[in-house]
């Protein structure tokens, strides 16, 4: 008698522990090998660009707050940009400045949360997670002691920040700044060697450099596979061309080193942090916009290297007090299209350390 | 994939958690202990001042929610008065656009962070609710002036309890039941 097999479809999700948040898959199981692999999104739908049609330029602004809530001050930043891009305003160096520490800072906060997630993915059950957020709460801290809130900051205006930073910022940024770096050291001595992190990462999910560029990757993920692609270097926006800092780059693709490249990644952040402060000039933190702020006719698209990649603000303007159409690329929704190559002839407990290892943020992916 | 040595690196973090032993704690106890919290803190509700208000409702214009109901009837004077002021904190996500907005300063963001209500109409704050007494106290959110009245935030980043160099001898806790400040 032969024994008569056939596939097995799977829900994981969309309420699950490790899907970080509301996603669905698909997943179809030959025994425990997945062969296709289907994602559905949209539960976390809130209707974002479209309520920003309705919106003044400043309105929308804590909108994109709940983009990618891990990282919102680079959600403000890209968006500002992309208005500033198409109203020509010029923004004082301070507020410049304030802008790249915020953004730094919010790197290393989503950072810390993707590389602490992934290894409670991986089964270390919290330990790893709770070290790291002990420092992204010293960064909420921070940005809670500049504008007030812990997750939507709602900091950057058209035209500059929205308050300068108070006196004791500073010293505690500094003090932040100069401890970092040994508390990567001490991930990395808790991680990096650690057998079975690397037995379950090391060659598992690879993403090909080729495949890689054809679905439009970008951030850690396109990097991992050894594409030297930032967008802070390769376009230069705000004033990131002043500060000395390196690209990591992974040399295979698989979720060792997409970890790696992040764990990098916070290092050169805590540079650009410290030179940036060091350089910090005072004068205006923002100049003054007519309100309602009135675009001209057009359209521009805005770019920012997000933590998660590349997050972009098209923006189209008729002339009046709201944006005829904002659209938003955010670089999880494009990222995730690699995760049905990477996955399939993995085993069902790959998949969620493949999954993991891309770091998405549902917020944007629906919005 | 092989390895030289096998255990080597899981003991090499065993070594970091076996600091950690001796580090001094990071949590507190919550509702015994609190932290003080930003003096910028957006918190979960307005403090309103009624004599300051002229009823221009820049803050009504400028709430991307349009949460905020303001009715008004011109008064003797030839000046507005304020029959109406109210804000639903259940839909207002505290982006704290009406307190930047107002010319005459007459909102501000509020330090309470223990709102919830057992009601949802009691989330629904009329001008009486709103007006500013002495168990409401404003935030300095874009109020600079009243920055320096209000005590200092505890911070994380001076875990092991020194303030550059000059040592501190605990975070600076309330230990007050109620609002946190």
């Amino acid at each position: 008698m032969t024994l008569k097999t056939e596939p097995f479809i799977l829900n994981v999700g969309p309420q699950h522990p490790s899907t970080h948040g509301v996603f669905r898959m698909r997943v179809t199981l030959d025994g425990e090998v997945v062969v296709d692999l289907e994602p559905v999104i949209g539960y976390l739908h809130r209707g974002i660009e479209k309520l920003a049609e309705s919106r003044t330029y400043t309105q929308i602004i804590p909108l994109t707050d709940r983009l990618d809530y891990l990282a919102s001050m680079t959600n403000n930043f890209g968006y500002v940009l992309a208005v500033e891009k198409l109203g020509g305003i010029k923004v004082p160096e301070r507020a410049e400045y304030l802008r790249i520490i915020m953004a730094e800072l919010m790197r290393i906060s989503s950072h810390l949360m993707a590389v602490g997630f992934f290894l409670n993915d991986l089964g270390a059950m919290m330990t790893p997670v709770l070290y790291m957020w002990r420092e992204r709460e010293k960064i909420m801290d921070l940005f809670e002691m500049v504008c007030g809130q812990r997750l939507t900051y709602n900091y950057m205006r058209v035209g500059g920040v929205s308050q300068d930073i108070p006196d004791e910022f500073l010293p505690a940024l500094k003090r932040f700044i100069d401890e970092m770096p040994r508390f990567i050291d001490e991930y990395e001595q808790l991680l990096s060697q650690n057998e079975i992190l690397l037995v379950r990462t090391k060659g598992v999910g690879v993403l090909p450099r080729e495949t890689a560029i054809n679905i439009g990757a970008s951030g850690p993920v396109l990097r991992a596979s050894g594409v030297k692609w930032d967008i802070r270097k390769a376009d230069p926006y705000s004033i990131y061309d002043r500060f000395d800092f390196e690209v990591p780059v992974g040399s295979t693709g698989d979720c060792y080193d997409r970890y790696w490249v992040r764990i990098q990644e916070m290092r050169q952040s805590v540079r650009i942090v410290a030179q940036a402060v060091k350089q910090l000039p005072a004068g205006e933190i923002c100049v003054k916009v007519k309100q309602p702020l009135r675009l001209p006719a057009g359209e521009v698209y805005g770019h920012v290297e997000a933590p998660k990649g590349e997050l972009g603000f098209y923006l189209v303007s008729d002339g009046s007090i709201a944006p005829y159409r904002l659209h938003i690329r955010p670089p999880t929704l494009i990222n995730l299209t690699a995760l049905r190559d990477m996955v399939i002839g993995w085993k069902i407990a790959d998949l969620i350390v493949i999954f993991g290892s891309i770091d998405v943020c549902l917020g944007e992916i629906d919005r | 994939m092989k390895f030289e040595r096998y255990g080597i690196g899981v003991l090499k973090g065993m070594a970091v958690t076996f600091r950690h032993l001796f580090r001094p704690p990071i949590t507190v106890q919550y509702p015994e202990e609190k932290l003080v919290l930003s003096r910028r803190l957006r918190g979960c509700e307005l403090v309103w001042y009624p004599e300051k208000c002229t009823g221009c409702a820049t803050c009504a214009k400028n709430c991307p929610q349009g949460n905020i109901e303001i009715v008004t009837h011109v008064g003797n004077q030839n000046n507005y008065m304020v029959d109406k002021f109210e804000v639903d904190t259940g839909r207002c996500m505290f982006c704290g656009l009406c307190v930047e907005s107002c010319p005459y300063e007459a909102l501000a963001m509020g330090l309470c962070y223990e709102g919830a209500k057992y009601r949802r109409r009691d989330l629904v704050m009329a001008k009486e609710a709103l007006a500013i007494s002495d168990s409401r106290k404003p935030s300095a959110y874009a109020r600079p002036t009243i920055e320096a009245s209000l005590p200092k935030q505890s911070l994380l980043v001076y875990w092991d309890r020194t303030d550059g160099g000059q040592k501190l001898s605990l975070f600076p806790l309330s230990k007050k039941r109620g609002r946190g400040v």
